[in-house]
C-alpha cells in the first residue's frame, strides 16, 4: 500500500480527533513515541505492517491512510496560492500539511479556487458575447430600431396638432406594428440572456468543461446516454457539442462492435493495427477504449486541436491534467502532433511526491476539410493506461503545467514554479 | 432653394418619421433602402446632406461613406451618421469614416432637426 506525504498527518489529525496522546497510540502500535511523531510530522514514511497496526490501532482502514484523491486538491491548493502570490503569500511549501491537517478547510478552499475561476470567465464571456456576439448585436439593433421609429413616430404625433389624417392614420399603425415588433424583441432578448444566465448560475462558463463535468457524472460512459441530459445541458454550445460526440461515438460504436472491440483491446492489440482491423482512424480506437462500457479501468484520454489546446480531458487515475492554460510541454500527445501520422509511445512518470508512471500511446491525424486548397486540420490524442511494473530505464518525466510542477530543472520549463519561488 | 437631403435607411417606419419632420421643415428629402448600388445613389442623387444609417443590409454605412470620401465628388459631402446608441466603437468607425455628425439610435426628433440644419448652413 502506498503511502503519501499526508499519511502522517492523516495519522494525527486522527489521534487528536479521538484523544489519544501520542504515548498512547505509539504503545498500542508496538513503536516508540519519538518514531511516530518523526511519523506524524512527515519525516518517515511507513507502510505495510507498520501502517496497518496504526490504522488499527487508531480504528480505520489503511486506505483512508494512503494518497487518495490528493494529488488534484493539492494542485488546486497550489494553483490557488499560486494565483494569489501578488495579493498574500501562502506556505506552499506547506500545503501537503495542511491539506492533510484540515482536509474540510482545503476542500473549501479548492471548490472557491475553482468557482473563482468559473465566475472570472463568465465575467470575460459576457464581456467578450456583448461585444462580438452577433446573435445579440442583432437583438439590440431591433429593439433600438423600433424604439428610435416609435419615439420618433409618437413625437410627431404628440407635437403636431394639424397633421394631414391620412398621415396620422399612417403614423398610428406604424406605431402599432413597431410596438409588436418591440414586443417580440425584447422577449428575444430576455430570453437570450435568460439562457446565458442558467449557463452562470450553475457556474459553467465553458462548454467544454460542461461536457467533462456531464460525462464524468455518467463515469465516462456514454451507453445509455439520451437527449433529454442533453437538452439539460446548460450552455446552447455545450449541447451543440454534447451532440456532436454523441453522433460520432454512435458511429464509432457502430464500427467499432462491443465484443470484438473489447477482445482486440483486452488481448493488447496495437490501437493502430485495431484501427487497420475494423477500418477507422486510429483516434477513433482512442475514443472507444476511453469510452468502453462499464469499464472501470478503460484509460485516460486528452485530445488537442492543431494549437495544442486540449479539447478533451479524460483523466486517468492520478494523472493530473490542467485544468486552464498550456500543458507540459513534454507530453508525448506534443511530440505526436509534430509528427502527424507516427505513432508515438512512451513510459512517463508524472511529477510530485508520489511519482506515478503511466504506458502512453499518442497519434496525430490529418484532415483537409475544405480539399486541397483549404487548410490542413491536426488533431492529436493520447492514451494513457497506469503502469504498474519497475521503472525501466529512459522513463519520460513530465508534469502537469510549468507553473505548479516541482521539476526545477527541465529543460522545457516555459515559467518559473510557484514551488521553486518558494511560495 | 430646399436643401435637399438623400436618407439611407432600411427601416421603413423610421425613414418615413425623418422624411416627415424634414419635409414640413422645409427640406427635399429622397429615401433609398441601401445595398450594393447606394453609393451610386448618392453620386447620382447629389444631395445637399446625407443621413446613413449604419446597420444596412449588403454593405454597412461605414463602408459606403469610406466609398464616398474615397471620390472626390462627394470626399466633402456633409453626413450625418445614425449610430446605435452604447457602441462607443460605432461612433469612432464613424469619426474615422469621415462623418461629419452623428446620432445615436434612439434618437429624438429635434435632435435629427438640429443636425441636419447644422450641416445645411455649412
Amino acid at each position: 500500500m502506498p503511502t503519501s506525504a499526508l499519511t502522517g498527518s492523516r495519522l494525527r489529525e486522527r489521534r487528536l480527533a479521538l484523544g489519544l496522546k501520542q504515548a498512547d497510540l505509539a504503545r498500542a502500535a508496538g513503536v516508540s513515541a519519538s518514531y511516530l511523531n518523526l511519523i506524524e510530522h512527515n519525516r518517515r514514511r511507513i507502510g505495510g505492517e507498520m501502517l496497518a497496526r496504526l490504522a488499527q490501532a487508531l480504528g480505520i482502514g489503511t486506505e483512508a491512510l494512503a494518497e487518495g484523491a490528493a494529488g488534484a486538491l493539492l494542485d488546486d491548493l497550489r494553483a490557488a496560492a499560486a494565483e494569489s502570490l501578488g495579493v498574500v503569500r501562502a506556505e506552499i511549501d506547506k500545503t501537503e500539511d495542511f491539506a492533510g491537517r484540515f482536509p474540510g478547510w482545503s476542500g473549501v478552499l479548492a471548490a472557491q479556487h475553482r468557482r473563482l475561476g468559473q465566475l472570472e470567465r463568465a465575467v470575460s464571456a459576457l464581456n467578450d458575447r456583448m461585444t462580438h456576439d452577433p446573435h445579440l448585436s442583432q437583438a439590440l439593433h431591433e429593439v433600438l430600431s423600433a424604439v428610435s421609429s416609435v419615439r420618433s413616430t409618437a413625437a410627431i404625433l404628440a407635437e403636431s396638432e394639424d397633421i394631414d389624417p391620412v398621415w396620422r392614420a399612417r403614423f398610428h399603425g406604424n406605431l402599432h406594428q413597431d410596438s409588436e415588433r418591440l414586443a417580440v424583441g425584447a422577449e428575444a432578448l430576455v430570453a437570450y440572456l435568460d439562457g446565458s444566465g442558467e449557463a452562470e448560475e450553475q457556474g459553467i462558463a465553458a462548454p467544454q468543461e460542461e461536457i467533462e463535468a456531464w460525462l464524468a457524472g455518467r463515469g465516462w460512459r456514454l451507453d445509455g446516454a439520451a437527449g433529454d441530459e442533453v437538452a439539460a445541458l446548460a450552455s446552447g454550445a455545450a449541447r451543440v457539442m454534447a451532440r456532436d460526440l454523441l453522433a460520432r461515438a454512435g458511429r464509432e460504436a457502430l464500427a467499432l462492435p462491443l465484443e470484438p472491440f473489447c477482445a482486440a483491446w483486452a488481448g493488447g492489440l496495437d490501437p493502430a493495427r485495431i484501427a487497420a482491423r475494423f477500418g477507422v482512424s486510429v483516434l477513433a480506437v482512442f475514443r472507444r477504449a476511453a469510452l468502453l462500457p462499464g469499464d472501470a479501468g478503460a484509460p485516460g484520454l486528452v485530445i488537442c486541436d492543431g494549437s495544442g489546446t486540449l479539447v478533451f480531458r479524460k483523466p486517468a487515475d492520478g494523472f493530473a491534467l490542467p485544468r486552464f492554460g498550456a500543458a507540459c510541454p513534454l507530453w508525448p500527445l506534443y511530440t505526436a502532433l509534430s509528427r502527424p501520422g507516427s505513432p508515438v509511445t512512451a513510459l512517463v512518470e508524472t511529477a510530485g511526491r508520489l511519482p506515478r508512471r503511466y504506458r502512453v500511446q499518442a497519434f496525430c491525424e490529418t484532415r483537409f476539410p475544405q480539399g486541397f486548397v483549404g487548410p490542413e486540420v491536426r488533431e492529436a490524442g493520447m492514451l494513457m493506461a497506469p503502469f504498474d511494473g519497475p521503472p525501466p530505464p529512459g522513463v519520460l518525466l513530465i508534469g502537469t503545467t510549468c507553473r505548479i510542477c516541482p521539476r526545477t530543472e527541465c529543460a522545457a520549463r516555459r515559467e518559473p514554479s510557484i514551488l521553486s519561488e518558494g511560495g | 432653394m430646399a436643401a435637399h437631403v438623400l436618407l439611407i435607411e432600411d427601416e421603413p417606419h423610421i425613414a418615413e418619421a425623418i422624411r416627415f419632420i424634414l419635409t414640413r421643415d422645409g427640406c427635399r428629402v429622397s429615401l433609398h433602402g441601401g445595398g450594393p448600388d447606394a453609393v451610386k445613389a448618392v453620386s447620382t442623387a447629389r444631395p445637399d446632406v446625407l443621413i446613413l444609417d449604419v446597420m444596412l443590409p449588403g454593405i454597412s454605412g461605414f463602408d459606403i461613406l469610406s466609398a464616398l470620401r474615397a471620390d472626390p465628388a462627394t470626399e466633402h459631402l456633409p453626413v450625418l451618421m445614425l449610430t446605435a446608441k452604447g457602441q462607443g466603437r460605432d461612433r469612432e468607425a464613424a469619426q474615422r469614416a469621415g462623418a461629419s455628425l452623428f446620432i445615436s439610435k434612439p434618437f429624438s426628433n429635434a435632435e435629427i432637426l438640429a443636425a441636419v440644419r447644422s450641416l445645411v448652413a455649412g
